[in-house]
């Protein structure tokens, strides 16, 4: 099982530093799992301008075409003018639109403000759906509070981490046996 | 229809189709040289010659995984290698080429081929066209749109005078050769949306219309957009033919033919594409109301022929080849058209 951690702001520590714990999860649990980390702090990524994504170049083709070939993809975000921020919009329109057939996508989200904690719900998860996500429903939301000096300083928010990844992997698995015993049937 | 060299009370035309895609085999995981399999292209045309298909055509494509880049070459020598089937591109890149080039092939085409070849011209899907022959993705639309507009009045008009913004203007040129009778058949290659479809309507030329897989209906939606535009453009739908081309494979039984095509189509789309093709999706292709041609002879001749009442097109052109199928099995397909499929089709479309 390929998973990808996508952290999608280019500024800022929270969702990095959460995303961090994510990774660090899915090495303790799931040993066997092949799990890659992108920041796009860490990446020169362009626009999307339409073309198929298997003809970006450099950073861009890299970031696409990991995500394609992932498995389960768990997408870590700020919230920015209480939407995601345009870094991680431009990555799904870089995207073909069903890319995320066969996939299974959970999210994690950090927030200044507890406002903020439907943007996910409201404007995150109709994307993924559009894009023929299987999501993981629950995502774990992470306020300013929780943080200190690139630390998670609240045990629950470690424990909601941990069921995040361990949902990701459960439906993953799921899926994929399903899926795989419906083409077994169709015997082409 | 006459200036599209379609004669519909001899039935509907049956042609195929290739890409020029140059796939692995998945079965064995080899690829045949390219030498090969552009020879292999021009065989095939010759057996579909042979058993009475009326078309063939060979698509342009600027990337890994493809051998028919040149592929008017390709077609010049199918057009001496064959002695009655129309033959095309599926489809010329106009946007990316100059017109008068394509113009002078064509027409040279047309003549070897004693008044049988055809353009199709497209815009391309893929973008690898526009960095190799030096154009801007920014003026995708509009180079397609000048450039196709060029290209139809070299058709009409062997002096032309011409200014635009892509090439540099044409001041009493003469564009010659001239095609076999004077001018040649030109199509506008659409991939199935309405809003394209409407532009081909515009246009007042004819339409050949790409489908994967999904309801027959949900393409009848752009023939009739394209009907539509037509019409309100001044044109008479009538006399502007439609074609449609897609995936098409006989076997004995249906199960048979998903088991044949399956692997081809996905492990060449993941290659070409970036994504496989979904095994439900395909499932449902065998529905006698999906509009890929998978099946046995009997099953296709009800599809097309339901096709046929839903469209009302002039032409149905058959994909066949795409990822890397063995040789063998097209020349099986041929078999099976011409002398199980095209024969029904025939006798079952042919207006009195």
């Amino acid at each position: 099982m390929k998973i990808v951690g996508l952290s999608g702001s280019i500024v800022g520590s929270k969702t990095r530093t959460a995303m961090d714990y994510t990774m660090k999860a899915i090495a303790e649990k799931y040993p066997n799992v092949e799990a890659t980390l992108i920041d796009l702090a860490e990446y020169n990524v362009q626009f999307s301008d339409g073309r198929n994504y298997l003809e970006y170049e450099g950073d861009t083709k890299y970031i696409t075409q990991t995500m394609m070939e992932a498995d389960a993809i768990i997408i870590g975000t700020p919230i920015f003018q209480a939407s995601i921020p345009a870094t991680l919009k431009n990555i799904f329109d870089l995207l073909p639109e069903n890319s995320f057939r066969d996939k299974v996508v959970g999210m994690l989200v950090t927030a200044g403000s507890p406002k903020h904690y439907l943007i996910a719900e409201n404007q995150l998860k109709p994307i993924l759906g559009y894009m023929k996500a299987q999501i993981v429903q629950t995502y774990v939301f992470i306020e300013e509070e929780d943080f200190y000096r690139k630390e998670i300083t609240n045990d629950d928010v470690l424990f909601r981490i941990d069921r995040l990844v361990e949902d990701t992997v459960v439906l993953t698995e799921t899926y994929t046996s399903i899926r795989e015993a419906k083409e077994a049937e169709y015997d082409f | 229809m006459q200036n599209y060299r379609i004669d519909q009370s001899k039935g509907m035309e049956l042609g195929i189709y290739t890409l020029g895609d140059h796939l692995p085999d998945p079965s064995t995981g080899e690829r045949i040289p390219a030498g090969q399999r552009v020879n292999e292209i021009i065989e095939y045309a010759k057996l579909a010659d042979q058993a009475g298909i009326d078309f063939f055509s060979v698509g342009e494509s600027h990337q890994d995984y493809f051998a028919t880049q040149a592929h008017s070459v390709v077609l010049s020598a199918i057009a001496q290698a064959t002695e009655n089937i129309k033959i095309s591109s599926s489809s010329t890149i106009i946007s990316t080429l100059d017109p008068v080039r394509v113009y002078e092939d064509f027409a040279t085409i047309d003549l070897i081929s004693k008044g049988r070849a055809e353009i199709i011209a497209g815009r391309a899907s893929r973008v690898g066209n526009f960095d190799l022959l030096g154009y801007s993705l920014r003026d995708y639309e509009e180079l397609y749109e000048e450039k196709f507009d060029l290209l139809l009045k070299l058709n009409e008009e062997e002096v032309v005078n011409w200014s635009g913004e892509y090439r540099p203007p044409l001041k009493d040129a003469r564009v010659i050769p001239r095609p076999q009778n004077g001018s040649m058949p030109i199509w506008r290659a659409v991939g199935g949306s309405p809003a394209s479809a409407r532009k081909a309507g515009n246009a007042g030329v004819g339409m050949f219309l790409a489908h994967l897989g999904g309801p027959v209906t949900a393409f009848k939606r752009a023939v009739d957009a394209y009907r539509d535009a037509a019409q309100r453009s001044g044109f008479d739908p009538a006399e502007l033919p439609v074609a449609t081309a897609g995936f098409f494979y006989a076997a004995e039984t249906s199960q048979q033919a998903l088991k044949d095509m399956y692997p081809h189509i996905n492990e060449g789309m993941k290659r070409t594409n970036g994504q496989g093709f979904p095994k439900q999706h395909f499932a449902q292709g065998v529905d006698p109301h999906n509009v890929m041609n998978i099946g046995s002879p009997q099953e296709i001749i009800e599809k097309i022929l339901y096709q046929h009442e839903v469209f009302g097109h002039q032409r149905y052109i058959a994909q066949i080849d795409f990822g890397g199928v063995p040789f063998e099995r097209l020349m099986k397909n041929i078999e099976l058209i011409g002398t199980e499929i095209l024969p029904a089709i025939k006798k079952y479309t042919a207006k009195k």
